[in-house]
């Protein structure tokens, strides 16, 4: 195929533009630094920002891993690996250790990331404080200040109606103890594995236009209330249908005939990498034991 | 010097002018002005010169007309708007010994957070209202460093209680309620933190009568028992009567008489508060 493109399909001005944008992000843990949104050949609000990032870091050395929801086999998650490679010619996994450059929809791999890797997270919505003021020239200002108040009234607000924080996912964090920052909506159980982590995390939202990032080895804590301490969400008892895992992030389906509840693990590359070698040693082996 | 005669709060020549001026007006010529504005250049001087102080325990009152510049100098106060020039200073921040209008806007913050409540007019401005009566007060709570959910809910639920709302109806929105309970939430929000120094604007504006009543005894009562300095902005001189210990009269952003509430009221020295006793219904 002759790739009419320029590598990675951006021009090199607006790939240094954004890397450029992603630098300062770098250097200001959790800080939402603007940049030019470019236009995409898929619509913003599907990915746009993750994407960019990720053309305007990749090289031909890379290893693209792209996941949505936990996924590798996804649409949205097929059509930008589809994209990526297309022009650029690198080469795609599904097996976590071996990318260099992760791509992700809502979730942070099981496995650990290492040091090498880069975590791209697509976000909706970057600003944690917009529920609680609309205003985009407030909110700076708010960040400015470090005036949080209204990212744990959020929290007091859903105490009250629920009787505990409830955020799905996109629970608020404190990044290196002066921004907070929505981690994009990824289940409360992915919101430690941002502490201290050994792979640099960096965030875009496209429709938004901002970047933001949490470097290497940075604190990262969730928000919460002295007496309502951040809790992940919990799967006791419950193990992947397929693997057997425990204690990693469940999804729960049913079965559409015997309308029977079950649990699978939600990273399918982990769960196939399990079964893999599972099958390879014939017995069952759980994760956390 | 006793706490008694010492101001918990002194302002100092505090002006707040809309526009930069021109060769015209900036002399401060009262002549040139039309009203508080200058005809050439449209700059308006909403507050002029205005000192006065507050003493601890006190309710200071603040009439004038509409557009005197009253609503101004109290969102001066709450650092709602930033001012022009002039200083202020607070007995309980820093020994009073710095200027609050020169503080970074962090501070200013914490100050408000810290040292302050103030009901507005419109509860709008006050209160979220698409979040719960609580959660109003709470924010206030958050603001000023809690971090604990029983604590607040607690002083929120007594805190609503005082202010008369039923303990059922704490978690709805203020949106829901009438303007009378809507005030009533906005009072017990800018009392949350047992600030020193409490900023009434206009609060019975808008409110029936019988609900006026409930309100102003509410503050009356609250007054006494905590007791709390008030600024109370009205234009309606039964208010002031009822409450305050010493009045300020504003006409076009100037001072143009104060002194104990009842001599202002019986005798009054200037024309225009002779006018506005004389217009009392």
């Amino acid at each position: 195929m002759k790739i009419a493109y320029n590598f990675a399909f951006f021009d090199e001005g607006s790939k240094r533009e954004i890397r450029r944008a992603t630098l300062k992000a770098i250097a200001i843990p959790g800080y939402q630094v603007p940049f030019a949104s470019r236009e995409m050949p898929i619509a913003r609000g599907w990915g746009t920002g993750g994407l960019q990032l990720t053309l305007s870091l990749i090289g031909k050395n890379d290893v693209l891993k792209v996941i949505d929801q936990g996924a590798d086999e996804s649409v949205n998650a097929v059509n930008i690996k589809k994209l990526v490679t297309g022009t650029t010619g690198v080469k795609t996994v599904e097996v976590t250790a071996e990318a260099t450059l992760i791509q992700s929809r809502h979730r942070i791999p099981e496995i650990p990331l290492k040091e090498h890797q880069i975590l791209v997270l697509q976000v909706p919505l970057p600003e944690p404080l917009r529920y609680y003021e609309p205003s985009e020239f407030v909110t700076k200002r708010l960040h400015a200040e470090k005036e949080y108040s209204g990212a744990w009234l959020m929290l007091f607000e859903q105490i009250m109606k629920y009787g505990n924080m409830s955020s799905g996912a996109d629970h608020p964090v404190m990044v290196h103890d002066r921004y907070v920052m929505a981690p994009s909506p990824i289940p409360r159980f992915d919101n430690p594995k941002m502490n201290y982590s050994n792979a640099l995390i960096l965030l875009g939202a496209g429709r938004e236009k901002k970047v933001y990032a949490v470097p290497p080895y940075t604190k990262v804590v969730s928000l919460a209330f002295d007496d309502y301490p951040f809790e992940a969400e919990r799967f006791d008892g419950m193990s992947c249908r397929l693997c057997g895992a425990a204690g990693v992030f469940l999804d729960e389906l049913i079965h559409e005939e015997t309308g029977e509840t079950y649990h699978q693990c939600n990273d399918t590359s982990f769960c196939l990498s399990r079964l893999n070698s599972v099958s390879a040693k014939y017995q069952e082996v759980p994760l956390n034991e | 010097m006793n706490d008694f005669e010492s101001p918990i709060l002194s302002v100092k020549n505090l002006n707040k002018q809309y526009g930069a001026g021109c060769g015209h007006c900036r002399t401060g010529d009262e002549e040139r002005l039309m009203k508080n504005y200058c005809p050439k250049c449209g700059t308006v001087y909403a507050c002029r010169h205005i000192s006065f102080d507050l003493y601890p325990g006190e309710v200071f009152g603040i009439v004038g007309e509409s557009g005197s510049g009253k609503s101004t100098l109290m969102q001066c106060l709450y650092f709602d708007q930033d001012v022009t020039g002039g200083e202020a200073y607070i007995r309980t921040y820093k020994n009073g010994e710095v200027n609050l209008f020169g503080e970074s806007s962090q501070q200013k913050r914490h100050i408000r957070n810290h040292q302050m409540g103030k009901v507005y007019q419109n509860p709008v401005l006050g209160l979220r209202m698409g979040f719960s009566s609580i959660g109003n007060i709470a924010e206030k709570l958050i603001a000023a460093g809690s971090r604990n959910v029983g604590a607040m809910e607690g002083r929120g639920r007594t805190l609503l209680e005082h202010v008369n709302i039923p303990v059922r109806r704490m978690k709805e929105p203020p949106k829901n309620f009438s303007g009378g309970m809507q005030q009533r939430v906005q009072i017990a929000k800018a009392l949350s933190n047992n600030p020193p120094i409490l900023l009434l604007d206009e609060v019975t504006t808008g409110l029936d009568l019988s609900v006026q009543a409930s309100v102003l005894d509410l503050i009356k009562k609250l007054q006494r028992q905590l007791n709390i300095s008030i600024i109370i902005v009205s234009h309606d001189l039964g208010v002031i009567r009822m409450l305050a210990d010493r009045t300020m009269v504003m006409l076009d952003g100037r001072v143009i008489e104060y002194g104990l509430t009842d001599q202002i009221l019986e005798d009054p020295q200037h024309r225009y508060t002779q006018q506005l006793v004389h217009s009392l219904l």
